[in-house]
């Protein structure tokens, strides 16, 4: 509950500092130089969701706290961070909130990623049933 | 007046549907024949009744009449007038009607016209819909009243919110609501034929116009929001994999399973209890995808809390509806049995296996949407499920039923030979192969997944044309003509996402007027920025002129628009849609040192995505009309037949 409420103080924090710091978001709206590094970053952003907004992510919104969250990513990238660092360096910040990508490797999320494979195997085993019978039939 | 006559309108046709669940109820325990007589008037009168209410709600709006509440809240004097009549239906309260009414009004089309079902069956439907109803009803009346009045009346309106106004989004949830009601048919017809025990060829063909009504419906909603989002949002994202779209996703998702499968116990009196079970899994979907978006559980835990009266309402009817539904399936699906029997290697088969992707993309959509919400109810953590997921989870699966698509329609029905299939498909199949061969070699930077999405897009393409090849096409019904273009808009709006997907081009940059921005073949130059007005907005333009290549001169005005009766900004893009892409520039904020954000995107083959959307919905219209036709023809001989006699 602590951790929950300093995340919430953050995330309520963080625009304001965005706002009273001076240079504010230089990387917000302008691409890197290099292409891969800015299809590196525009991959990342997209997977990223924007704090402030209702199910966006931070490349499709217009929220100043995203155009912050852009630059942050954007910066990072130019500094010769993987994406993957840059993920968990905001997941720290932020919490899994953040990423719309959910880890494999964590207590809370890894059910999603064996979902896919349990439904299958659900789906196979009501099939075979059914074409079984129909062997049997025959 | 005016809201008080349409509230007791609507009270009557509450009364009217507890008398028409009442009459179904008691008549079937009774079998007295005279219930069922009357239950068919009851029931359009039903229809009549909150017709009535629901027109007069629209007149309230029309006349921007701001003594009552929901006027107030969700409309404007000065607005234009489309956008006061669609603010009918843009609010919970209006929605809420809108989707009851068209509920009666299909009961009533029922009623009045349908004429091959056995009739204790079509009473025990009738029944089914008039319960499914009385819930909205009570959620109307108790806890979302449309025609509450305010006092004082305040001088004007608050305004619809800027982003709903906007042509497509004014018809997008009517016709989603119209899907889901159709599902909801669909629905009482399973609940009808499960209580008299008479699921066969018979029920399917008489579901089916509604399976596929709705189907369609859902698919131009769905393409439409799509496309809404594409160009109002100011983005360029076509997709989100936003909870409130997958909520309409999902239906669509049932529903398709479902269309497939009637269409076996239609033919073949085959998958009876898995028809039915679709039906009610449908069923719930609609009633998920109207609910859940409105009780705003979707959005946050917390937004719940908000209203918890109106939400803990919703929940309520849920369970009731789902569980419901559910139960009744589990105490009769006993008593179905599955009927026809067929080969792996056969249509049925391959309409199984249609079955069983969708359902099993269907149940990722469902967990990846609702999973973050129970983890938040129960630890209080906050987790996102988003693109990368859905993508990653269900895109092999959806490939997977694209293949499935393409071999389906060339397989007999009972039986068939492998090799013979193999025969029939080996030229789409080359097709495929060639296709990725040149696509690994010539592009760069393409996914896994959208390299074998576009090529299989080609080969399936391919594919979709072969149930008509070798035949007499003036002979082949209208139906195979819908399933053809259907399959094949499958095919476009897939290569259209794999391209979108992959070769987009985007441009940011911070111009002056005069400058030059270059994207692939495009030159644009940024003229001038102008203030513009409109009816409720002022707005600042970009004049600029687009180039392809060495082509036409293209005059684009990107706005930034301002809504002072909301305090909102919107970006409306332009577009310039050539037949290979789409231009898309945005304008953004000004800076001091007289420099505007300007975003350009140019995405090849974007519109394809929507075309295959329509070309889907427009297959699901032949094969409604042309199955109606028949049905028509079959039963005007029969009638014939029996007047001879």
């Amino acid at each position: 509950m602590k951790r929950f409420l300093a995340l919430l103080l953050m995330w309520v924090a963080a625009p304001t500092a965005a706002q009273t710091g001076l240079p504010p978001a230089p990387y917000a709206d302008r691409q890197l130089a290099d292409p891969q590094q800015e299809a590196a970053a525009r991959d990342l952003m997209d997977e990223l969701r924007c704090l402030k907004c209702q199910s966006q992510s931070i490349a499709d919104s217009n929220a100043p706290m995203a155009g912050d969250m852009r630059s942050q990513v954007r910066e990072r990238i130019a500094a010769g961070e993987t994406p993957e660092e840059v993920r968990s360096w905001l997941i720290e910040r932020y919490g899994n909130w953040v990423s719309y990508n959910p880890p494999i490797a964590s207590a809370v999320t890894w059910p999603l990623w064996i979902a896919p494979i349990l439904l299958l195997f659900a789906a196979l085993w009501l099939a075979r049933g059914r074409f079984g019978k129909t062997r049997d039939d025959e | 007046m005016i809201a008080e006559t349409g509230l007791i309108a609507l009270w009557l046709a509450a009364a009217l549907a507890l008398l028409q669940f009442a009459l179904g109820a008691i008549g079937l325990r009774a079998g007295r024949q005279e219930y069922f007589a009357a239950i068919r008037s009851v029931t359009v009168a039903q229809g009549v009744f909150v017709t009535l209410s629901f027109l007069l709600l629209i007149w309230l709006f029309l006349r921007s009449d701001m003594s009552v509440r929901l006027v107030v809240m969700n409309s404007a004097s000065v607005k234009p007038f489309i956008y006061k009549f669609s603010g009918t239906w843009g609010n919970h309260e209006g929605s809420m009607l809108l989707w009851v009414t068209v509920m009666g009004l299909a009961g009533a089309f029922i009623a009045m016209f349908e004429r091959s079902l056995k009739q204790k069956t079509l009473v025990a439907t009738l029944a089914a819909q008039a319960f499914i109803s009385l819930g909205f009803y009570a959620f109307l009346l108790i806890s979302s009243n449309p025609f509450e009045r305010m006092f004082p009346v305040p001088a004007d309106g608050q305004g619809l919110n800027p982003l709903l106004q906007d042509p497509g989004l004014a018809f997008h949830p009517p016709t989603l609501y119209f899907g889901y009601v159709g599902l909801s048919v669909a629905f009482s017809f399973a609940v009808g034929a499960m209580i008299t025990r008479d699921v066969g060829a018979a029920f399917a063909k008489a579901m089916r116009p509604w399976v596929l009504g709705a189907w369609i419906f859902l698919t131009l909603g769905i393409t439409a929001g799509s496309y809404w989002a594409y160009y109002e949002l100011g983005w360029g994202g076509w997709w989100f994999w936003d909870p409130v779209e997958n909520a309409a996703l999902m239906p669509w998702l049932a529903a398709t399973a479902l269309l497939h499968s009637v269409t076996v116990l239609a033919t073949r009196d085959g998958l009876r209890a898995w028809t039915l079970m679709l039906a009610v899994v449908a069923f719930s979907m609609s009633m998920i995808g109207t609910f859940l978006v409105r009780s705003g559980i979707l959005t946050s835990v917390h937004a719940f809390a908000v209203d918890p009266e109106r939400g803990s309402f919703i929940l309520a009817l849920l369970a009731i509806y789902i569980g419901g539904a559910m139960a009744l399936f589990a105490l009769r699906v006993g008593t179905v049995k599955e009927g026809s029997r067929f080969e792996l290697v056969s249509r049925e088969g391959a309409l199984v296996a249609n079955n069983l992707l969708l359902s099993v993309i269907l149940g990722l959509v469902f967990i990846g949407t609702l999973y973050p919400l129970l983890v938040e109810a129960v630890t209080g953590e906050k987790l996102s499920v988003g693109p990368p997921y859905f993508n990653l989870a269900t895109g092999p699966l959806a490939l997977m039923l694209v293949a499935v698509m393409a071999a389906g329609p060339l397989l007999r029905w009972r039986r068939d030979n492998p090799k013979a299939l193999l025969n029939r498909i080996s030229i789409p199949i080359l097709i495929t192969a060639a296709a990725l061969f040149a696509l690994a070699l010539f592009t760069t930077g393409m996914s896994v997944l959208a390299l074998l999405g576009l090529a299989l897009a080609i080969g399936v393409g391919v594919a979709s044309f072969a149930p008509l090849w070798k035949r007499n096409l003036r002979r082949t019904p209208l139906h195979t003509y819908g399933m053809v273009i259907a399959h094949f808009g499958i095919a476009v709006a897939l290569a259209g996402m794999a391209c979108e997907s992959s070769f987009t081009e985007e441009k940011l940059v911070a111009a002056k007027p005069g400058d030059e921005i270059a994207v692939n073949d495009w030159t644009l130059k940024f003229d001038a920025i102008e203030p513009v007005a409109g009816p409720n907005w002022t707005a600042l333009e970009a004049r600029i002129t687009a180039q392809y290549g060495d082509g036409a001169l293209h005059q684009i005005n990107p706005q930034n628009r301002m809504f002072p009766a909301a305090q909102t900004q919107t970006s409306e893009a332009a577009l310039l849609t050539r037949w290979n892409g789409q231009l898309y520039v945005v304008l953004g904020d000004g800076d001091s040192q007289g420099r505007w954000q300007v975003r350009v995107w140019w995405k090849p083959f974007v519109t394809w995505i929507w075309y295959g959307g329509i070309l889907v919905a427009l297959g699901g219209f032949l094969a409604m009309i042309g199955r109606l036709r028949r049905s028509y023809k079959q039963r005007k001989q029969r009638e014939y037949a029996e007047a001879i006699v």
